[in-house]
């Protein structure tokens, strides 16, 4: 961004500060820029790539990691982190196959119900007895893995088996365009942009982030906030592992270990504060966005798996630091 | 744990309280020991050096982590690391001899420092928090480890697998035993003993008063990133001995493992408190269950849950009795 404005006369350099002024104040217009700029890369190398499908598959692939980043930018909001998304992901998709002989609702409810029984268990560590939310998501997610590989042996007989209805959640689209998916996500993000502006939890979130101490000399219940994030986090933890199960339409073991990382980078590039108190959904949506793109490109490259998973990590680091450097 | 010392004299109170890594950590193992002996009537010197070579890899794991844990860091990228180190050698040492292995063996630990070195200077410049930084990291050094072997395979010459895997002295001094003291002693105690042990404790404890004391912060951190490289270095090497062979995706185990010993060690993960005799007992211990449930005829795959309950447990343990201290 200094190359045109140290090109551009003194008083035009003024407004060229402005603007910096402008975006650091709202990093989203960044974020979206980045995002139609890399879109556009795609179109510029490959002419004709980018139409009404690759659009659409694009937010196909873009829901379940929104989903996971919905979950993550929660307790990210109050300071902490959920390293057992992935698990809890991978569970309640596994969950859901093994048991669909009970009947769909069923299935999904037990699927869900990991996710709520994980997250619970999470935000009693977290939330009563103080325990980092980093060691704490990382034993429980060792925990519910450990389980499942356990609970996979015991179920070779019976095959997994995921209902039509929620392949179609994960791998459908309407009119051949709108992916299904989207119904589910769609309004999920508003619930959590217009809560986490609006609703009195919303807010709680982000003054717990951002003083905690404060919180509890203000009468805030912190520990009642913090348990009902976790929960939270583990309950769209599980929805996306539903949303993933559909798209694949085949339950293993490590369906969403992948999703672990690009769940912690959305929320981030997406400017939420590891530390709490800062940032919010809309930042992520557009950093899943951003994510999504980008593995876009990478199998566009044609490169060997390893190559794109390096260039994946290198360019999720530069842009985290980029952005810590643009906000600080 | 204060609770069942109550009757004891003070003063040994005192001393079991100051040490209880040294006096706590081998109580345990030997009671483990004990239990194994008891279900297992067998045990024997054969089982000593299976153990000891099983533990060696999580050992070095454990130390690598303690390290960058100590200096108010983390790192998830060890298990990457290691698969980095032991691909490297599983390559490189098939057709060597063993004079030529144990040149490539130091040239591997250097690479180990310097990843460790690239860890810890992307920390501090980036100024993205360390758990996003080794989490992406460890995605890349993992894409590099892919990139050398993209299946298991390799080797190295006998003698040098022997190091780990034979019985110079004793069949009930294994090896691997030996290996393991000496390479924690060579590396730790002249860190611990020295300026940079001091200031380790000092920045991982309190950073700020460290900063306001003089202490190089960044400088400190990048040490101990470069002191858990070369931890991981090693354990990618005693993994290559222990298996006879590189797999690219050996080492995603350990990356949570090693937090598991750490937790279980005793090393408070905030920084500053904690030692190397702690994590590395703990090591062994974790490799135990798994071996002990295979006596006890049940699945081992019970290994990965017990583990997760255990840091689960012990970091929600020590949550609780903070809590009751701060309602003293």
């Amino acid at each position: 961004m200094s190359g045109p404005a140290s090109a551009l006369s003194q008083g035009r350099t003024m407004s060229v500060r402005g603007v910096l002024a402008l975006l650091r104040r709202h990093t989203i217009i960044v974020l979206i820029l980045l995002l139609i700029v890399f879109v556009l890369g795609i179109e510029l190398a490959r002419p004709g790539t980018v139409n009404a499908t690759w659009l659409s598959n694009a937010l196909l692939f873009a829901a379940p990691l929104g989903i996971l980043a919905a979950g993550q930018t929660l307790v990210m909001l109050t300071g902490g982190i959920d390293l057992s998304v992935a698990a809890i992901a991978t569970g309640a998709a596994y969950i859901l196959a093994t048991s669909a002989s009970l009947g769909s609702a069923a299935a999904v409810a037990l699927g869900l119900s990991i996710g709520i029984v994980v997250g619970f268990i999470n935000g009693i560590g977290i939330a009563v007895l103080g325990v980092q939310p980093l060691v704490m998501t990382l034993g429980t997610g060792l925990m519910t893995g450990g389980i499942l590989t356990v609970y996979s042996q015991q179920m070779l007989a019976s095959e997994p088996r995921v209902p039509d209805f929620i392949q179609a959640l994960g791998a459908g689209k309407m009119f051949g365009v709108i992916p299904i998916d989207l119904f589910l996500w769609a309004p999920l993000a508003f619930l959590m942009i217009f809560g986490l502006a609006r609703s009195g939890f919303g807010r709680l979130l982000y003054a717990v982030g951002d003083n905690r101490e404060a919180c509890k000399l203000a009468g805030v219940r912190v520990w009642q906030v913090l348990l009902a994030d976790y929960i939270l986090c583990g309950l769209f933890a599980a929805i996306a592992g539903l949303v993933l199960v559909g798209g694949t339409n085949a339950a293993d073991l490590s369906l969403a270990d992948v999703y672990l990382l690009p769940s912690v980078a959305a929320v981030i590039i997406g400017g939420t504060s590891i530390f709490g108190g800062r940032g919010g959904y809309a930042g992520s949506i557009v950093g899943a966005l951003i994510l999504t793109v980008l593995t876009s490109i990478l199998t566009l490259l044609d490169a060997p798996e390893p190559i794109k998973q390096i260039l994946y990590g290198a360019i999720i680091l530069l842009l985290a630091a980029a952005y810590a450097r643009l906000t600080d | 744990m204060s609770a069942t010392m109550v009757g004891a004299p003070a003063p040994f109170r005192r001393f079991v309280g100051r040490h209880l890594a040294w006096v706590g950590m081998p109580a345990l193992l030997i009671l483990a020991l004990a239990f194994t002996a008891l279900i297992h009537p067998e045990f024997g010197s054969f089982d000593v050096q299976s153990l000891a070579l099983g533990a060696l890899p999580l050992a070095m794991a454990a130390a690598a982590q303690a390290v960058v844990v100590l200096s108010g860091g983390i790192d998830l990228s060890v298990g990457s690391l290691m698969a980095v180190s032991n691909v490297l050698a599983a390559s490189t040492m098939q057709h060597a001899s063993f004079t030529q292995s144990l040149l490539l063996a130091a040239l591997i630990l250097i690479a180990g420092a310097l990843q460790g070195a690239a860890n810890g200077i992307i920390v501090v410049i980036s100024r993205i928090p360390d758990v996003v930084v080794t989490l992406t990291t460890g995605f890349i050094w993992g894409g590099v480890a892919l990139l050398i072997l993209e299946k298991p395979g390799g080797g190295a010459p006998p003698e040098f697998l022997d190091l780990a895997a034979g019985n110079l002295l004793s069949p009930w001094l294994p090896n691997a035993l030996i290996l393991l003291v000496v390479a924690v002693a060579l590396i730790w105690l002249p860190v611990r003993r020295s300026r940079l042990g001091l200031l380790i404790y000092a920045v991982g404890s309190d950073r700020i008063a460290a900063f306001r004391s003089g202490v190089g912060i960044d400088s400190t951190r990048i040490l101990a990133y470069i002191v858990g490289g070369l931890f991981s270095a090693l354990g990618g090497l005693a993994l290559t001995m222990t298996t006879g062979i590189g797999a690219p995706l050996a080492g995603t185990y350990y990356t949570l493992s090693s937090v598991a010993a750490i937790v279980i060690g005793g090393v408070r993960l905030t920084g500053g408190r904690g030692g190397m005799v702690g994590p590395v007992i703990a090591a062994v211990l974790l490799t135990l269950i798994p071996t002990d449930l295979i006596f006890l005829n049940i699945d081992p795959n019970y290994g990965q849950v017990i583990q997760g309950t255990l840091i689960v447990f012990v970091v929600m343990i020590g949550g609780f009795v903070a809590v009751l201290q701060s309602r003293k």
